[in-house]
């Protein structure tokens, strides 16, 4: 667990003082992902290196796994949280095994047990070991480049990784492909992660919790539902933008709003299964003039429908936790 | 013709000179290697005093070389080394200090911020970061200062002969004044021989000394 606890970071200027983070006060339990959003600005990436003791706190307190990391010798303390930057910062004249080995090799393993882990790591992350072990830097891709750099904050096995804009500066769909594997990654390894970002459609997708920050202060701390159901303020509103509604579809399942019924076969017309979101039945609705749509198994028999009326119900009424 | 016999019938006295250059040249570069190279590196700390280091070496570099021996005679007399290899050898380390130093200094303040950004949060030491990471990124650029100190050097030790400091420059300055053109022409030669030859050595040193993944941004 991590707990932020009233942190302010100010900086003195030529024209007097700067608080770049105000007051923040926020807690990621284990094995969750917290996205800290909002504009360029706003204190979101000052508040993650203050985690690592990049930047020092001028006031507040961070505890990691109830321990305050004030009395925690900060180069210890990074060589246990993984790090991954925009830029990914891979050591060009390393390669990729060596580049993956340095927190191992900092923390005195052997060259046969961190090579190992490399090509354990880049197994998890599906690229081909013997291919890119020995490669250098400026031999990978922009993706691979960036799945080498989640490999090396992965590479001891951390429990908590700081993720600062991670995928931002990758093209669109190597992004989308980046997020998902990601995710499914993170379904079995349950690391703590706090990830920066000033994409909503990126917090949407990668959160179970989103903090908004704004010129440096919490704006709203919760799940990304909630955000998008109940923004607490006309700030919070018009950053997740008027069309959040569309974006909360991605976070229902169809089984959620599905009415349970048996049989049916035989009947046409658009089908979902169980497991889709909501996005792809409301494309269908837009698409089809109708007013339910079957859902399906995976042998193709009707298991239920969903109606416009009871996804309106959904989306109106309540939240999903 | 005549320069061609007076080569071959001294060949083993232009070995020797040409030792003489080298040892000059070697243990002046050496040393300053030994300096510079630590300097170029604090000074990354501070701009204001890095101005100051580079200001001080870029004058330096401006005094005449027959001007630098001559303050250095009186001052080296107290120990009664006025004359010879010990002034060669500091003037030439005192004149291969800038190239150094400056080479250091830019190719460590080159190197991208994100990596000393990563290294830190990775939770590398000042000192671990300096050898694993900055040194070897820096390195091709700190060698292309060594190679212009040592270019540079063979030819302020050239002058050195005045100054009884042996060396290649030793059959110019003989030549001129005994109007010799042979010893002119060999001395010469051999000097822009091993210039060349001193610098295409540190080139493929450089080369090799280049980190790999680095290889494909420096050539």
């Amino acid at each position: 667990m991590i707990r932020l606890q009233g942190l302010s970071r100010r900086y003195s200027t030529a024209r007097g003082t700067v608080t770049a983070v105000d007051d923040v006060t926020l807690e990621v339990t284990d094995g969750e992902t917290c996205v800290l959003l909002g504009p360029s600005g706003c204190g979101k990436t000052t508040t993650l290196r203050m985690i690592n003791r990049l930047v020092l706190p001028s006031s507040g307190k961070i505890f990691i796994a109830g321990r305050d990391t004030d009395g925690i010798d900060p180069v210890e303390l990074r060589r246990g949280i993984g790090y991954v930057i925009q830029q990914i910062g891979l050591f060009p004249n390393m390669t990729v095994a060596e580049n993956i080995g340095v927190v191992p090799r900092l923390l005195g393993w052997s060259t046969a047990r961190s090579r190992r882990r490399a090509e354990e790591l880049l197994a998890l992350l599906a690229l081909e070991p013997a291919q890119f072990l020995d490669r250098y830097p400026n031999e990978l891709s922009g993706g691979q480049a960036q799945r080498i750099g989640v490999a090396r904050a992965l590479a001891v096995d951390p429990p908590v990784l700081l993720m600062d804009e991670p995928f931002a500066a990758l093209d669109p769909i190597n992004r989308e492909v980046i997020q998902d594997e990601f995710l499914r990654m993170q379904q079995t390894l349950r690391k703590t992660i706090l990830f920066v970002s000033h994409d909503i459609d990126e917090a949407v997708k990668m959160a179970d919790r989103i903090a908004i920050f704004r010129a440096g202060r919490l704006a709203q701390f919760g799940p990304p539902d909630e955000l998008l159901a109940r923004p607490a303020d006309d700030f919070v509103a018009s950053f997740v933008g008027r069309d959040r509604t569309l974006k909360r579809l991605r976070l229902i399942r169809v089984r959620e709003v599905m009415v349970p019924a048996a049989g049916g076969e035989g009947v046409s017309g658009p089908s979902v299964s169980a497991d889709d979101d909501l996005r792809r039945v409301a494309s269908l609705f837009l698409e089809h003039d109708v007013e339910t749509i079957r859902c399906i198994d995976d042998t193709g028999r009707a298991i239920g429908q969903v109606s416009r009326a009871a996804v309106a119900a959904r989306l109106g009424s309540e939240v999903v936790g | 013709m005549e320069t061609l016999s007076f080569v071959l019938h001294n060949l083993p006295a232009i070995g020797e000179r040409t030792l003489e250059h080298i040892s000059i040249v070697g243990v002046a570069v050496g040393i300053a290697i030994l300096t510079g190279v630590p300097i170029g590196i604090a000074i990354t700390q501070s701009q204001r005093i890095a101005d100051t280091v580079l200001y001080i070496g870029s004058i330096v570099i401006t005094i005449p070389s027959i001007a630098l021996f001559g303050v250095l005679i009186p001052i080296l007399s107290k120990i009664g080394h006025g004359i010879g290899w010990l002034p060669a050898v500091i003037a030439a380390m005192l004149y291969a200090q800038l190239p150094i130093i400056r080479n250091t200094y830019t190719a460590i303040r080159n190197v991208d911020p994100a990596l000393r950004s990563a290294a830190i949060g990775m939770g590398m030491s000042a000192v671990q970061r300096l050898v694993r990471v900055e040194i070897p990124i820096a390195l091709p650029v700190i060698l292309a200062g060594v190679r212009i100190a040592v270019v540079l050097n063979i030819g302020v030790t050239a002058i050195a002969a005045y100054i009884g400091a042996g060396g290649l420059g030793t059959f110019i300055s003989r030549g001129i004044s005994q109007t010799d053109i042979r010893q002119l022409i060999t001395g010469a030669l051999s000097l822009g021989l091993l210039a060349i030859a001193a610098d295409y050595a540190l080139l493929r040193l450089q080369r090799r000394l280049t980190p790999k993944g680095l290889a494909v941004q420096t050539e």
